[in-house]
């Protein structure tokens, strides 16, 4: 019999949502949700966590980890597999893979990291389908996926328009057929320019035919968005992602949410969520006088309470690039020669994929993995700045323990710097040197729990130990009260004590115990009746797609077994 | 130096994929404990012992060790495996990805080698007294990193796309190639002193292919330059020199811009 109650004894607790600092603390456990300790009873299974950093499960916010560009990528990338097969064991089975790995080992490591939640970041919604078939066979973490809409035509020709219940009405529509989360948008309005050989890399470039801006774009989502009132912000990969200077860019974007005032039930307070912002911080017009404009960035996301922002950290790997930014990933492999992957999905969105080295002997690579460190490091309400890695594009998110290490120890990340090839002039074009900030552990468990479930708006469920919340908890070989060098920093969040999800033991010093129970995330929005976008969705199905309606909505065959769904009533 | 000798006595039912037959992973071992060592067959471990004799104890090093591999060993792959320095002999036929990732040291088939041999290699030398198979000193599927360095000779013929992605090193081929040959090469050097067929340096960056026979077809992407006495591998010959692939990018250096280079003698 599976014991369905737990006592996580005497650990140092950090938990944002009640305030606890490294405390030492209990955590109680049944039927799957935290408890008061008083409700167990006395057949309660203890886990000693004495001596052991206790957290909530983390939640991923951005991440590229299931879906079609995913798996092109593991097609095209052979060689990423190459020594890194891992045999079945006794709770696991084969995984592998490096930066794409498979969706097993995608499932193992996170809960090796004592990351419960995660949200794949770009689904096309023509391809919804095998995005859920990816998200069902990932095992143990709870998944949603957010359908990118910046760059669709029925998005595009609404809020052309001004008509936010219709592209609301729609928007329901698209989330309820291809099972998302969120509004995605990536690169607004240049991925489709780029059918026409361009691009949008300002806020004020036109998209061809269409003739609406970025800025409409963004603006125009972010007021549907608050119409429908759903749980997470537009959530937008910005447009000239990766060129020097684009950190104005970043700026004319972030200034839209100015004015805009959440409206939801699910206690989320911003309108914006800016991803990945590391490669939208850069300055210089060059590569060679390429530098940090992480302040500005920064100075303006700490004085704008609206906004939250995740940091896209650069972990200083080999590794494949994805997104939907197609004129982007056409881009960067004519810059560096390797190979390139593409597709257009009809009247969506597009993706490109190109491999790509960070190395520690290239000086934008330096500075760029400075940049990434500068965002979590400024960041004056951890609530708002979140620590990714934009897996795959900065680097693999089993790095994210190495990223810890280093935002947690100036010593760290001055042993990285004086190895760096071109130390001295990256230090000239960062701030990071000057930096004596270190991360505690509290502001962690904000960055990579409490903070992104709140942007999220599942800050009720996840991302904290208050009873009533989903019984996902990490245990970490990490005792905060004695002297560590930084390597046990990395070394003790790689690889958990003890993880629990949804009340099931899921890892054991580091191995996997259990494939959880888990459940895919989607958004139920109610609406409206809504004639003219039926019969405009029925109208484009018939004249454009290359399938019928009746075979482009996620039906239950592709979702997993054990859905759940946050629903939304925005009916007028 | 000292010498293992590895004999076959029970052939796998499937292949046998043996890349602990290697200096480096010998190195400071008895005989015994080299039977110890792991192997797989199909998806299941099993030990070098289950199908080889061992006799002899390894040296201290890999550099002090010499591996002679004796009996048939036409199911056995990964012989010499990311080997670093020492030295291997296999007497007869191997199978694939003999000498694979090779940094250094020796390595010298005296029979056929299958497919894959010496790819993604750094560095030693890859010596093959009879035929190797396709992708010899080639890119492991999907890599842009081929041969980086080390040299490889092939006594027999050589299948084809060879040198594929190659960035340094050498490959001598004393026969006959087939077709593809140095694909999306970098760098690094082919000689084939028989004939060629067809497809030679398409998608060619930067390196050198030397034709000492005949070539069935040329790949349109190359241009005739001029010609040019060298010496190659101890001959001296006036060649016809080619550039290309013309077809691909090519970095300048020096105000010059670089092509690949494809040789034919006269």
């Amino acid at each position: 019999m599976t014991a369905t109650e737990y006592l996580i004894k005497n650990g140092f607790v950090f938990d944002p949502v009640q305030g606890i600092k490294g405390d030492k603390a209990d955590v109680a456990v049944k039927d799957g949700k935290i408890v008061k300790s008083t409700e167990l009873s006395s057949k309660a299974k203890v886990i000693d966590a004495s001596g052991k950093t206790v957290m909530a499960g983390a939640v991923e916010i951005h991440a590229h980890i299931a879906g079609p560009k995913v798996n092109e990528g593991r097609n095209y990338r052979p060689e990423d597999k190459l020594f890194t097969y891992t045999p079945k064991k006794k709770g696991s089975r084969m995984a592998g893979g490096f930066s794409i790995p498979t969706t097993f080992k995608t499932g193992y490591e996170y809960a090796r990291m004592g990351y419960t939640t995660c949200m794949e970041a770009a689904m096309p919604p023509l391809f919804a389908r095998h995005v859920h078939e990816e998200m069902k066979d990932t095992p143990i973490i709870d998944e949603g996926a957010y359908p990118v809409f910046g760059n669709n035509w029925f998005v595009m020709e609404y809020l052309k328009n001004d008509e936010i219940d219709n592209a609301a009405a729609y928007t329901a529509w698209l989330l309820n057929s291809t099972k998302g989360y969120a509004i995605k948008v990536v690169n607004p309005g240049g991925t489709e320019a780029w059918g026409w050989g361009l691009n949008c890399l300002t806020v004020n470039d036109p998209v061809p035919y269409f003739d609406i801006t970025p800025a409409e774009i963004m603006t125009g989502l972010m007021k549907t968005n608050e119409y429908l009132g759903l749980p997470h912000s537009m959530h937008v990969h910005q447009n000239s992602l990766g060129n020097p200077g684009n950190y104005t860019v970043t700026l004319d974007s972030l200034k839209l949410a100015e004015g805009i005032k959440a409206n939801n039930k699910f206690g989320r307070e911003t309108v914006l969520h800016s991803t990945h912002l590391q490669f939208h911080s850069y300055g210089g017009d060059n590569w060679g006088n390429f530098e940090s404009k992480s302040k500005e960035v920064m100075d303006y996301v700490n004085r704008q309470k609206n906004i939250t922002v995740d940091t896209g950290c650069v972990t200083l790997d080999e590794t494949t690039t994805m997104t939907a930014d197609g004129p982007f990933e056409h881009h960067l492999t004519e810059l560096n020669h390797l190979k390139w992957a593409n597709v257009d999905v009809e009247l969506e969105t597009a993706a490109g994929i190109v491999p790509y080295v960070y190395s520690p002997d290239i000086k934008v690579c330096e500075i760029q993995w400075a940049i990434g460190l500068e965002i979590a490091l400024m960041a004056k309400d951890p609530m708002r700045c979140f620590i990714t890695t934009d897996h795959p594009n900065a680097g693999p998110f089993t790095r994210y323990p190495r990223i810890f290490k280093w935002l947690m120890s100036v010593d760290a990340r001055k042993e990285r710097i004086e190895s760096f090839k071109h130390s001295a002039k990256m230090v000239d074009a960062t701030h990071i040197a000057g930096m004596d900030k270190e991360l505690s552990l509290y502001e962690l468990a904000q960055m990579t729990r409490a903070g992104p479930a709140k942007s999220l708006g599942l800050a009720s469920i996840y991302g904290g130990l208050a009873p009533g919340m989903d019984a996902d908890v990490a245990v970490y070989n990490f005792n905060p009260d004695t002297p560590h060098k930084p390597d046990e920093i990395e070394k003790a969040f790689s690889s958990a004590a003890f993880v629990m999800k949804t009340g099931t033991p899921v890892v054991m010093d580091g191995e996997i115990v259990s494939n959880g129970n888990k459940r895919t995330i989607w958004v139920d929005a109610k609406v409206n009746e809504n004639p003219q976008v039926m019969r405009d969705i029925k109208d484009k199905f018939l004249r454009y797609y290359s399938v019928t309606l009746g075979n482009y909505d996620v039906t239950k065959h592709f979702l997993s077994g054990n859905p759940r769904v946050i629903e939304v009533d925005a009916t007028r | 130096m000292e010498t293992v000798t590895v004999t076959i006595k029970t052939q796998p039912e499937l292949f046998l994929e043996a890349d602990n037959i290697s200096p480096d992973a010998f190195a400071g071992k008895k005989a015994a404990e080299i039977t110890t060592l792991h192997a797989y067959e199909g998806r299941e471990q099993y030990t070098l012992g289950k199908y080889f004799d061992v006799s002899g104890d390894a040296g201290a090093t890999a550099a002090d060790t010499r591996i002679i591999v004796k009996g048939d060993v036409s199911r056995v792959k990964y012989i010499g495996m990311k080997m670093s320095a020492g030295e291997v002999i296999i007497e007869k036929d191997a199978d694939m990805y003999v000498g694979a990732w090779m940094q250094g040291g020796k390595l010298t088939a005296k029979g056929n080698v299958d497919a894959f041999a010496g790819i993604g290699m750094k560095g030693g030398e890859l010596i093959i007294e009879g035929n190797a198979g396709n992708y010899l000193g080639a890119a492991y599927r999907g890599d842009w990193r081929g041969m980086q360095g080390g040299l490889i000779r092939v006594k027999g013929n050589a299948g084809s796309d060879i040198g594929y992605f190659m960035n340094g090193g050498t490959i001598i081929v004393e026969g006959n190639a087939d077709v593809h040959i140095a694909t999306h090469a970098e760098g690094g050097k082919v000689v084939i002193k028989g004939d060629a067929k067809s497809k030679i340096g398409g998608q060619m960056v930067e390196g050198e292919i030397i034709v000492f026979g005949g070539i069935d077809v040329m790949m349109p992407g190359f241009k005739y330059v001029k010609d040019e006495e060298i010496e190659v591998d101890g001959t001296k010959a006036t060649f016809a020199l080619f550039h290309g692939d013309l077809g691909e990018r090519h970095p300048k250096r020096k105000g010059q811009v670089v092509y690949g280079k494809l040789y034919q003698k006269i």
